[in-house]
């Protein structure tokens, strides 16, 4: 394990979610769970994260506030959709306006269903998360060394 | 002699100051009544951004928070060397001027408001550092640290007005609430991260690194009001550090209003009456 995935620093956006996941991803940082156990910040600027948390299932107008955040995060980064909106649009998929699911505008990494999501499976999003940031790191060195 | 402090500032403070920042975020977890990270997260954080891409808005960003940070270093080596006091506070003022320049020359209105109050900040502080100064001055007739370190008695006994007004400052230097306007280094999120809203990667490491400089020469100047004994010296250092964390979670931030009229007030009502009664007394 190397130091990325000891410091896992979370921004966490809510795309017309109900608020439901939303504050599961809150409850998480409180005292019940403490991930900050594991060196997790949320850090409310893209440019010092590294896990983007998508919660909601996206509509025409944030898709590009979602895309806007994507882009300005600073390599390796991971995307979690959170709950099952941000996963396929759930209950709200057949909705005028929605895009139905996070991986619409960015790519995904990790799928964390459930409506809403318990702080154990966002724990565990975040575990996984922190496998494949790992392997986009050494994927660009990689490519780094071949350059 | 000198040297060999210097070396050892050198390669030393950045691991005191990381160290404290790991049991400053510990305690202040346990304050919180949460468990918190591992003393070294501070290490593992600082590491993980230089392993990541740093994006920039202009690259002459990088250049003035690369100024700030030598200027950082260099104010307390200064300071371990044992050089003049007037010095170190000027090169510490134009580190801090370096930072300013970045958060401006980043210029998105967050890092700009974070610059602004940045600057806000420094122009309360400044006061009480220039009290310190005067203060020791009086009392030992020098301005070198050698000198005012092996000042036989204890300064605190005839500064405690400046000790007071340096105190109510520190919230500043160690960016905590009340004083965190600029920039926190908890999740409130108000205008995003402040003044490095606009840094990633390593240049966001490059800040941390400085910041730990920078802790480490506040509580040395902590220390020099109790420097005739080192042993109480270095508590009363790190129980002024500790207290900060305490501040910090009972306190909530102040308008930039009552910081500037607050530290004016303090410093020159308690550190003033000190130097003016230092002044009769002759
Ligand atoms: S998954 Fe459920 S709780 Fe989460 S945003 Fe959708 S409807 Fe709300």
């Amino acid at each position: 394990m190397s130091v990325l995935s000891k410091s896992p620093w979370i921004i966490h956006y809510d795309g017309s979610s109900c608020n439901g996941c939303d504050i599961e991803v809150l409850a998480s940082l409180m005292p019940r769970y403490d991930v900050e156990r594991f060196g997790v910040i949320n850090t409310g600027n893209p440019k010092h994260a590294d896990i983007l948390l998508l919660t909601g299932s996206i509509n025409e107008q944030n898709k590009p506030v979602v895309q806007n955040i994507y882009n300005q995060m600073p390599n390796p980064k991971v995307v979690i959709a959170v709950g099952i909106c941000a996963t396929s649009g759930g209950v709200f998929r057949e909705c005028y306006n929605v895009l139905g699911g996070a991986d619409k505008v960015v790519p995904v990494d990790v799928y964390a269903p459930s409506c809403p999501i318990r702080p154990e499976a966002l724990i565990d999003a975040v575990v996984k998360a922190l496998g494949i940031l790992e392997k986009k790191k050494a994927a660009s060195l990689a490519e780094e060394v071949k350059k | 002699m000198s040297i060999k402090i210097l070396l050892s500032y050198l390669v030393l403070a950045p691991i005191v100051g990381g160290l404290l920042a790991g049991l400053d975020r510990r305690v202040t977890a346990r304050m919180q009544n949460r468990i918190g990270p591992p003393i070294l997260q501070p290490f593992y954080d600082v590491l993980k951004l230089f392993k990541k891409e740093t994006l920039v808005v202009r690259p002459s960003q990088t250049l003035y928070i690369e100024f700030f940070f030598v200027l950082t270093v260099f104010t307390g080596a200064l300071f371990f060397a044992g050089g003049d006091l007037l010095l170190i506070i000027f090169a510490l003022t134009l580190a801090g001027v370096f930072f300013v320049l970045g958060g401006f020359k980043a210029s998105s209105p967050y890092s700009v408001i974070g610059a602004h109050r940045e600057a806000l900040q420094m122009m309360s502080y400044e006061p009480a550092l220039m009290m310190v100064a005067v203060g020791m001055y009086m009392v030992t007739k020098s301005f070198q640290i050698t000198d005012i370190i092996h000042y036989p008695k204890s300064l605190i006994m005839v500064l405690p007005g400046v000790f007071l007004a340096f105190f109510f400052i520190l919230p500043i230097k160690f960016r905590k609430s009340p004083f965190d306007l600029s920039t926190s280094h908890h999740a409130h999120q108000e205008l995003v991260k402040g003044i490095t809203t606009e840094f990633s990667g390593k240049t966001l490491a490059i800040i941390e690194m400085a910041h730990w400089y920078e802790n480490v020469f506040v509580l040395a100047i902590v220390y020099l009001f109790f420097a005739s004994n080192v042993w109480v010296g270095l508590s009363v250092s790190l129980l002024v550090f500790l207290s900060q964390m305490l501040i910090d979670n009972a306190t909530a931030r102040v308008r930039w209003q009552a910081l500037v009229a607050s530290s004016w007030l303090v410093a020159l009502v308690l550190g003033g009456a000190n130097i003016i009664y230092l002044m009769i007394r002759g």
